[in-house]
């Protein structure tokens, strides 16, 4: 009723509709323009992503998708293991996560302020992705 | 923008000194916006303005551009004829029935678009650049081989654009691949004054507030225009038409006259509205 008396006194014009719809499907023609840029997205994502789970990286999606009004990124990143990758103890690294800005930088950022305990030698072990886990 | 280049110029065109004419390329992207009405108007108003002009219809295959001249009678070779030597360039140039100064490069009609040598069609249009003041080219839709081949000789182009969804994509897209090389400059076509006052179709703002590009024209829906190319004679002759009339504001603006910036086509008022005038009560 509503839809058919705005129709009636045409609240809208349909220049309204046209702009909004050249709107989203030129955001959506640039992202096509951009495949570069898209696949630098997908590897950022997984990286920071892979500091917290072990993630399949050979069967990531990662697609844009025109939703309504908007334009939503869908990722689907299959989760392998939801423990660190070396299946150490995820108490180690939460403990310090302001520390763990870069794995490197955590790593020898430890070894020379403290002398090394056993959890913190475990963790320079595991390699780059054990070293920032919030909780 | 002449310069007068220090190359000797050839002995056939040794009364005029060589210079340096633009080469523009009317493009969209999209079909049936309005590229070729431009180029034949734009084309007639640059020759009216007293400038040497040649206007090359690259649409290989499906020539259009002296239908809408009026001198398909007179078209007895072609591009291709002289991309692959088998003419010279005096050969095949048509001059125009209506204008002075003004000349036709006929597309091929029976041939293809890949079959155009980019390289060939580059040096060609260098070449007349150098007999002429403006260079138009007709650039076939799409962006493909075609747009490829019609571009390549260009320094300059003109993106040709109605006030639709569709056409303002395909702007869009061939503005990106045109990149920055030919600064590209906006004319908006077919616009339907009343329409957009009503808000049922873009406006100019509407358009150019994605595209961003700099506005050199914008030109109402002239059913005259209708009339014009049933008859093969530029609209661009009637400057009593505010269309006509418009063109040549194109033409002064492209050539650096210090001309108005380009209006929308005014409203013509409603009966309602005219009445309202009438009694003195409302103003459009």
């Amino acid at each position: 009723m509503i839809e058919f008396l705005k129709r009636l006194f045409g609240h809208q014009g349909s220049s309204t509709t046209a702009k909004e719809r050249l709107r989203l499907v030129l955001m959506t023609d640039h992202l096509e323009l951009a495949p570069e840029m898209i696949e630098q997205m997908k590897r950022e994502l997984v990286e920071v992503i892979s500091r917290h789970v072990e993630v399949d990286r050979e069967r990531i999606e990662v697609n844009f998708e025109r939703q309504d009004r908007t334009l939503a990124l869908l990722a689907n990143i299959p989760i392998i293991s939801v423990n660190r990758p070396n299946g150490k103890h995820e108490a180690a690294a939460a403990s310090k996560p302001a520390k763990a800005e870069s794995p490197k930088k955590a790593a020898t950022g430890n070894g020379e302020a403290k002398p090394p305990t056993r959890k913190r030698r475990r963790r320079k072990k595991s390699g780059p992705q054990a070293s920032t886990a919030p909780a | 923008m002449h310069q007068v280049e220090s190359i000797q110029p050839e002995p056939a065109a040794s009364a005029a000194p060589a210079k340096l004419g633009r080469a523009i390329v009317l493009t969209s992207g999209k079909g049936g916006v309005g590229k070729t009405t431009t180029t034949a108007n734009l084309g007639t108003a640059l020759a009216r303005r007293g400038s040497s002009v040649v206007m090359i219809d690259a649409d290989v295959g499906l020539r259009n551009l002296d239908i809408v001249l009026g001198l398909e009678s007179r078209v007895t070779h072609h591009l291709l004829d002289v991309l692959e030597d088998r003419v010279t360039l005096d050969d095949a140039l048509i001059a125009d029935k209506h204008s002075e100064n003004l000349f036709l490069l006929a597309a091929a009609q029976s041939r293809e678009k890949d079959e155009v040598e980019t390289s060939k069609m580059q040096a060609l249009v260098s070449s007349l650049r150098e007999r002429f003041d403006y260079v138009l080219i007709d650039c076939p839709a799409g962006i493909e081989l075609g747009f490829r081949n019609a571009v390549a000789g260009a320094d300059e182009a003109i993106v040709v654009c109605t006030p639709e969804v569709s056409a303002v994509r395909d702007v869009d897209r061939v503005v990106g691949l045109l990149g920055n090389r030919f600064r590209p400059q906006l004319v908006i076509n077919r616009l339907r004054p009343q329409l957009v006052k009503k808000g049922k179709m873009l406006s100019v703002e509407d358009v150019n507030a994605i595209l961003r590009l700099p506005l050199l024209g914008v030109l109402a829906e002239e059913p005259e225009i209708v009339v014009t190319t049933n008859r093969g004679e530029p609209l661009a002759l009637h400057k009593n038409n505010a269309t006509g009339a418009a063109y040549h504001a194109i033409a002064a603006r492209l050539a650096g006259d210090d001309v108005p910036p380009p209006m929308p086509p005014a409203v013509k008022p409603t009966l309602f509205e005219r009445i309202g005038s009438l009694v003195g009560r409302k103003r459009t």
